[in-house]
């Protein structure tokens, strides 16, 4: 059997670790935003997380709104969010729609994100909008408790997200732990219970056991069996069930829990524009349109969600009004401290 | 003169790993050391190991039985039931657990996990196994029947130490491709290491502890690669004769047909049938199933499009990487190997965000476009190809090679005209394979596809994503059916 130089090939494998490292830390200022200049031409490309079924239509219509060519990009709010971090001030995006307020809060943080108008920031009220002026909600979904009617009465309902860690409701609580939404929540109830309250919840929560499932979509699913009598899921996708399903055929029910509690967070899918990208004008106008009557009617149409702008009201059937939601009082900025609810989630072994 | 573009396919695997020390030591080793050492780590990775370890040991059963008898035996409508095994590959993991979850709720856990991912992996090593039992001498069995072996004893002690290099290929990828796997473990509800990587990307938008992670499962794949190596031994694999395969005389299977059959059957409808059943559910029960045909032959043209360029460039770069594997030994070739599997175990997303880091600083005009696309194909699936070539190079006798160069070949003329031919079934079921998995690819062609550019794996993305079911089965029953294609044509080919 014949030998390879075994020095050369080290060397090179060594080269070929070291050298995209080195010349990474040298990069971090290279990518200046002048670069994009060459991309000036006049298209506005928007990476979107929200799903392509939910919002390709209006995204059909902003276009027309915004008068020049738009490229749209479909994925994963995070992963986007990731995406644009990496690309750095040479990122294609012009336009961020996000999902949710955790994946806007990410780029804001690391200062990619354009601060936008007044004018702009004043169409949704301050409770939906980034604490940096640098990104607007534009729709909003609740948490909520779905329940299935076999299992449970409506009037045996428990009043408050608290209530399900009680021995009435052992072995029939369904949740996504690692849901982003769910954890949203617990960052919620860890500002408005505080810390220790939120901990022994959680504990309760585990010992009372709930099952844990993958998604939102899973939870309502181990409802509709029976699996589970209640779930912690979003509201939206009770109606994305019933749009598949036929209503007759979803057994699942909806409860919007009252009292301003922990567990009828409001939380929102919104959008902000890049920093330096040369598409500036083009995303200014792109938001305007996504604030203005026409797309917040279409949220409210056909995505089920709460419009959050324009004095549009929701006109979906048995969707209760948006100012009859007694929902906590919480500056969505404050979410932001999410590690710590994944930490105390990991310490209970949630997650 | 192999060399240069082993090294340049190397380098390019690499990648990943370059990018992995940027983030990782972003906040300094210290950080990245907390993370690493945490006892949640340390359990998730006894977790990751306990399914690898459970799903590699089923698939091996599973594809070496389904391969041998399909090869082998005189068994009715062998070459059917050998395309019809090789299709779960084309299933993600994430619609065969999402199909088994609906059946049966009960399965989530463990035994979901090792389920899903066997089913989903075993082909790993029955494409592998299947295209060495064809190259196979049969002198050597011949011989040992003829000294009194039994079949069952041939099999054991002369068939199966033949297969060795084909079947430990074909475990490694099934362990890397377990431990990457991030869709079937998070819906069957059993946490792995790759749940940490995910998490720290979608929960805490924090990409300096999914890097940290990801360097151990970097030095993971390391042992798993180096481990392989080790059983593999010295022996040869080489047939002895002039070179050319003459098929085997199946074996009649006698009394053991029925239960023969039956294995094959049960195989066929448990990770065939019934996921296609499931999506059949689907079509009946949901509202939007839409039936736009066009749009779905479309996408269809486009994947088989990617994949087929994905699949042609992997093979052409494994190609060196295989050969030297096969025919050198020593550090050099070991490592050289090793670097074209380091990256195989880490999730899509984490591979897509390193080629998304590189391609915006150092191929900018190629960055969200088809080539670069390719390119990361090649980067996430050269273990595929390179493990099908080395098996397939390993049954070439270098004697061959030998002569050919003492009459004054040039080694690439021997490479051209003796090693690549002789190979060739083998190097061409690692083209199958490697298509196949770049169908249904999907992080990285979510964040490197050209913008507008849809495959099977996104759209039925995008469709499962609303809960639309019913319309995501046309794209999931494409994927399942276009994986036909090519086993389909493999196996002509070989009669």
């Amino acid at each position: 059997m014949r030998r390879l130089p075994v020095r050369r090939i080290t060397a090179l494998a060594a080269a070929g670790l070291l050298l995209p490292a080195l010349a990474a830390c040298g990069s971090d200022d290279s990518g200046a935003g002048a670069e994009n200049a060459e991309d000036k031409d006049s298209t506005l490309v928007i990476y979107s997380g929200r799903n392509e079924k939910l919002v390709k239509p209006l995204l059909g219509e902003l276009e027309k709104a915004v008068g020049t060519k738009v490229e749209v990009r479909y994925g994963d709010s995070a992963e986007l969010a990731a995406q644009i971090l990496e690309e750095g001030r040479r990122t294609k995006a012009g336009l961020f729609f996000s999902q949710d307020a955790g994946a806007l809060g990410a780029l804001s943080k690391e200062g990619v994100l354009r601060k936008l108008p007044p004018a702009t920031l004043d169409k949704v009220d301050k409770a939906y909008r980034g604490s940096d002026g640098d990104w607007v909600g534009l729709s909003g979904r609740v948490r909520v408790l779905a329940y299935n009617p076999d299992k449970v009465r409506e009037d045996k309902l428990p009043d408050s997200v608290l209530d399900v860690v009680k021995p009435e409701w052992k072995d029939k609580v369904g949740f996504a732990p690692t849901n982003a939404s769910f954890q949203a929540f617990v960052t919620g109830m860890r500002v408005l219970e505080g810390d220790d309250a939120t901990r022994t919840w959680l504990k309760g929560l585990k010992a009372n056991g709930a099952k844990a499932y993958a998604n939102n979509l899973a939870v309502l699913d181990a409802v509709e069996s029976g699996e589970a009598s209640l779930g912690l899921v979003n509201h939206y996708y009770w109606y994305e069930r019933v749009a598949e399903k036929g209503e007759d055929k979803v057994a699942a029910q909806l409860h919007f829990l009252p009292g301003k509690d922990p567990g009828a967070l409001i939380n929102v899918a919104g959008a902000g524009i890049l920093e330096d990208t040369g598409q500036g004008e083009a995303a200014q106008k792109a938001l305007d349109f996504l604030l203005s009557k026409r797309a917040q009617t279409y949220f409210a149409d056909e995505t089920k969600e709460y419009p959050l702008a324009a004095g549009v009201t929701s006109s979906v059937k048995d969707l209760p009004p948006f100012a009859s939601l007694e929902s906590p009082d919480i500056d969505l900025g404050r979410l932001e401290s999410l590690q710590q609810t994944l930490t105390m989630l990991q310490e209970q072994g949630l997650v | 003169m192999l060399l240069v573009p082993a090294c340049a396919a190397a380098l390019l695997a690499l990648l990943p790993l370059g990018y992995l020390a940027v983030r990782a030591l972003e906040r300094g080793p210290a950080h990245a050391w907390d993370i690493v050492s945490d006892e949640r780590t340390r359990d998730l990775l006894a977790r990751s190991l306990g399914l690898t370890a459970v799903v590699v040991a089923a698939s091996l059963l599973l594809g070496v039985s389904l391969a041998w008898l399909t090869v082998r035996t005189a068994l009715p409508g062998a070459r059917a039931w050998a395309v019809l095994a090789t299709l779960p590959l084309a299933v993600p993991s994430y619609v065969t657990a999402f199909a088994w979850l609906s059946a049966a709720p009960g399965l989530a856990g463990f035994g979901g996990a090792a389920l899903a991912m066997t089913l989903v992996s075993f082909p790993y090593v029955l494409l592998p196994v299947t295209a060495a039992l064809r190259g196979l001498d049969p002198a050597q069995e011949e011989a040992a029947r003829s000294l009194g072996h039994g079949p069952l004893r041939t099999f054991v002690r002369v068939t199966l130490p033949q297969l060795r290099p084909a079947a430990g290929g074909g475990a490694l990828l099934v362990a890397l491709y377990t431990l990457s796997d991030f869709g079937a473990v998070s819906l069957m509800r059993y946490d792995t290491f790759t749940l940490a990587i995910h998490t720290s990307y979608r929960a805490s938008f924090d990409r300096t502890p999914a890097a940290a992670l990801s360097v151990v499962l970097v030095v993971m794949t390391i042992a798993l690669v180096a481990a392989e190596a080790r059983t593999r031994g010295r022996a040869g694999h080489a047939r002895t004769g002039k070179g050319t395969a003459r098929p085997a005389a199946p074996l009649a299977l006698g009394r053991w047909r029925p239960p023969a059959l039956l294995w094959c059957a049960a195989v066929t409808a448990v990770a065939v049938v019934f996921p296609l059943a499931v999506l059949g559910y689907w079509l009946a029960v949901g509202n939007s199933a839409t039936w736009d045909l066009g749009g779905l032959a479309e996408t269809a043209w486009a994947t088989l499009g990617v994949a087929a360029a994905g699949a042609g460039l992997t093979t052409l770069l494994a190609l060196p990487v295989g050969v030297i594997a096969a025919r050198y030994r020593g550090r050099g070739a070991r490592l050289l190997e090793q670097a074209a599997y380091a990256g195989h175990a880490l999730p899509g997303i984490t591979v897509a965000l390193a080629l998304v880091f590189f391609a915006v600083r150092y191929a900018y005009p190629l960055y969200q476009r088809l080539p670069l696309l390719i390119c990361a194909y090649a980067v996430l699936f050269l273990p595929v190809a390179v493990a099908a070539t080395r098996a397939a190079v390993l049954q070439a006798p270098p004697v061959l090679d030998d002569v050919a160069r003492s009459l004054g070949r040039r080694p690439w003329q021997v490479l051209r005209e003796i090693t690549v031919p002789l190979a060739a079934p083998g190097v061409a079921a690692g083209a199958a394979l490697t298509f196949v998995v770049c169908m249904k690819e999907l992080p990285a062609t979510l964040l490197l596809r050209p913008t507008g550019m849809d495959t099977l794996a996104t759209r039925l993305w995008t469709e499962t994503g609303t809960g639309s079911f019913a319309a995501a089965a046309p794209y999931a029953a494409a994927l399942i059916l276009l994986a036909a294609v090519p086993s389909y044509l493999l196996g002509r080919h070989r009669r």
